[in-house]
């Protein structure tokens, strides 16, 4: 699998762009390019975050996501709704409107990734307290921060959890759940959609995970469900109760709802794509500050903050402070024999391999002179980054220079 | 003699939220020279450290990272107060650090050991009231 070629979920339509200079500044891993009047992704580079997206006024990057009926296809239909979606809705105040709203748009059973996520934070703290495990340990819920350590933070690696993300063990479980209400179902009879605020989780599930395949069968866009379901809710009538989480699980929602559910104070939570690359730099400084558990999220204000998402992410995280403040803490404990060991389908076992796509050249001497033509170059070209020949710095102009890809006359300001 | 590259650096004194952007540039260009993730950690965290005392004792000063393809020598280098100690300065948890500074959360006294601790070499040629030139390399070979 991890050879194999990537599947990415952010896409370019071309005719929309105009070749501006708005994404190619924003992206954080430099994927983007600008030639011949519109942007090129390398797919090498780009780790679906979703920046370009956020930041493109003529809507020329989208993701690359399933359509409701996509699952048409399956005889037993099961809605996996991340607890983002339940802050995009104006006065809910019970979220078993929502998970009614699904079960009227068609799907069969709704399985809350949000108790899969209580689950997740039970077997975490047992996780914590494992032997021999290198601290701190950084979550792996959010995928691009995954992918941003394989690509750019290698010596990091170990440190990540391998504890499946909240929306697998769902998967899981709702299988599990469909299996034993209905035996009569086969494993193609049963379709599982995850109801995603943001494109990054659909390349986790196209993808996998290194040697771990998806338990997740299609992925749709949180605002697609989203206006499906505002037509179906109603809150004039009497809806019975479904809902299996509590303030934990919906939590997971915003930043450091993962950390804090930990009960333990000794946490870093940073979202914000720039804001995270910056602390795993510190980190990787040495510069770790005396803490256990480092929950990062590539979107600003968490997962609420996903493209995919409706709603201004603050006041998606007002919302959902609101309707957690009548919830238990949690619905999901561990009993004591469960507290024993960390089952299998909670864990993965191999991380994405690291990938050194900055790497010049195999050859470290031919690497060294290429470095020394990047410099001499950075010396002749104005320095203003204005991103006018397509590359977002000069300094990234005399990389592609010195790697072939572009040439000194593609420099706007010294052609004058 | 093989090739070598420099990459020069000015560290700006009094500056503790720019401290980190020289180490941070560092591994950026030892990446694209194709160095293992280890080698590159260690260069980061010695020269981090050698940034941050340098913000703290020497109001600033230079750093210069020379590769080749047997070696990196980094190079940090002050007109500060100089260390009137060396033996002791090198201890770990020894620090004349002001407690302005320790509140920030530096000044542990592990400045020096950890520079010493994640390369093969260091030496120190310091001269009271002159300054401080600190050397160390990472064996590549």
């Amino acid at each position: 699998m991890t050879s194999s070629i990537y599947e990415h979920s952010v896409q370019l339509d071309v005719s929309r762009c105009t070749g501006c200079t708005n994404c190619l500044r924003r992206c954080p891993t430099e994927a983007i390019r600008i030639s011949d009047g519109h942007a090129k992704i390398n797919d090498a580079r780009c780790i679906d975050c979703g920046e370009c997206i956020r930041t493109c006024d003529n809507k020329a990057k989208k993701a690359v996501i399933e359509k409701l009926d996509a699952m048409n296809r399956f005889r037993y239909k099961i809605a996996l709704p991340a607890p983002s979606l339940y802050g995009q809705f104006d006065n809910l105040d019970d979220v078993d409107y929502v998970l009614d709203g699904l079960l009227k748009i068609g799907f069969d059973d709704v399985f809350e990734v949000s108790k899969a996520a209580e689950l997740v934070s039970a077997y975490t703290r047992q996780y914590l307290k494992t032997e021999g495990v290198k601290l701190p340990i950084i979550s792996s819920a959010c995928p691009v921060i995954v992918r941003l350590i394989a690509l750019r933070f290698p010596s990091l690696n170990d440190n990540v959890m391998h504890m499946l993300p909240p929306m697998e063990v769902a998967a899981t479980l709702a299988r599990q759940r469909a299996k034993e209400a209905h035996p009569e179902l086969s494993d193609a009879d049963i379709g599982v959609c995850f109801i995603s605020p943001c494109p990054a989780k659909a390349s986790y599930v196209k993808n996998g995970f290194a040697d771990y395949k998806s338990q997740v069968d299609v992925v749709v866009s949180m605002s697609d469900v989203y206006f499906a379901l505002i037509s179906k809710m109603s809150r004039d009538e009497e809806v019975h109760s479904m809902t299996e989480s509590g303030m934990v699980g919906i939590g997971w929602a915003t930043s450091g709802g993962e950390a804090t559910a930990l009960f333990n104070d000794e946490y870093l939570a940073a979202d914000g794509i720039e804001n995270v690359i910056n602390v795993l730099d510190q980190i990787e400084n040495g510069n770790i500050p005396p803490v256990k558990f480092i929950e990062l999220d590539a979107c600003t204000g968490g997962c609420v903050g996903g493209v995919l998402t409706v709603q201004n992410p603050f006041i998606a995280k007002t919302r959902l402070q609101s309707l957690r403040r009548y919830l238990p803490v949690s619905k999901n404990f561990l009993s004591k024999e469960e507290q024993e060991y960390i089952p299998e389908l909670y864990l993965f076992n191999e991380l994405p391999t690291y990938k050194p796509i900055t790497q010049l050249s195999q050859n470290m001497a031919e690497s060294m002179r290429m470095m020394a033509d990047i410099q001499k170059l950075r010396g002749m070209l104005p320095g203003i980054d204005c991103g006018a020949c397509g590359a977002p710095s000069c300094r990234a102009l005399a990389e592609d220079i010195v790697k072939g890809r572009a040439r000194l006359e593609d420099c706007k300001i010294l052609e004058k | 003699m093989s090739d070598s590259l420099v990459f020069h650096f000015d560290v700006d004194g009094d500056n503790f939220t720019s401290a980190g952007q020289a180490s941070t540039q560092v591994k950026k260009n030892l990446r694209q020279l194709g160095l293992s993730p280890a080698i590159i950690r260690r260069v980061s965290i010695a020269m981090y450290e050698g940034e941050i005392n340098m913000v703290i004792h020497a109001n600033g000063g230079t750093a210069d990272v020379v590769v080749t393809e047997e070696y990196i020598e980094i190079v940090l280098e002050d007109r500060g107060p100089g260390i009137q100690n060396v033996e002791q300065a090198m201890q770990e948890g020894f620090s004349t650090a002001t407690d302005s500074i320790r509140s920030l959360g530096f000044g542990a006294g592990m400045g020096l050991p950890n520079m010493k601790r994640y390369t093969d070499s260091m030496s120190i040629d310091t001269v009271i009231g002159e300054g401080t030139t600190i050397t160390m390399r990472v064996n590549l070979a």
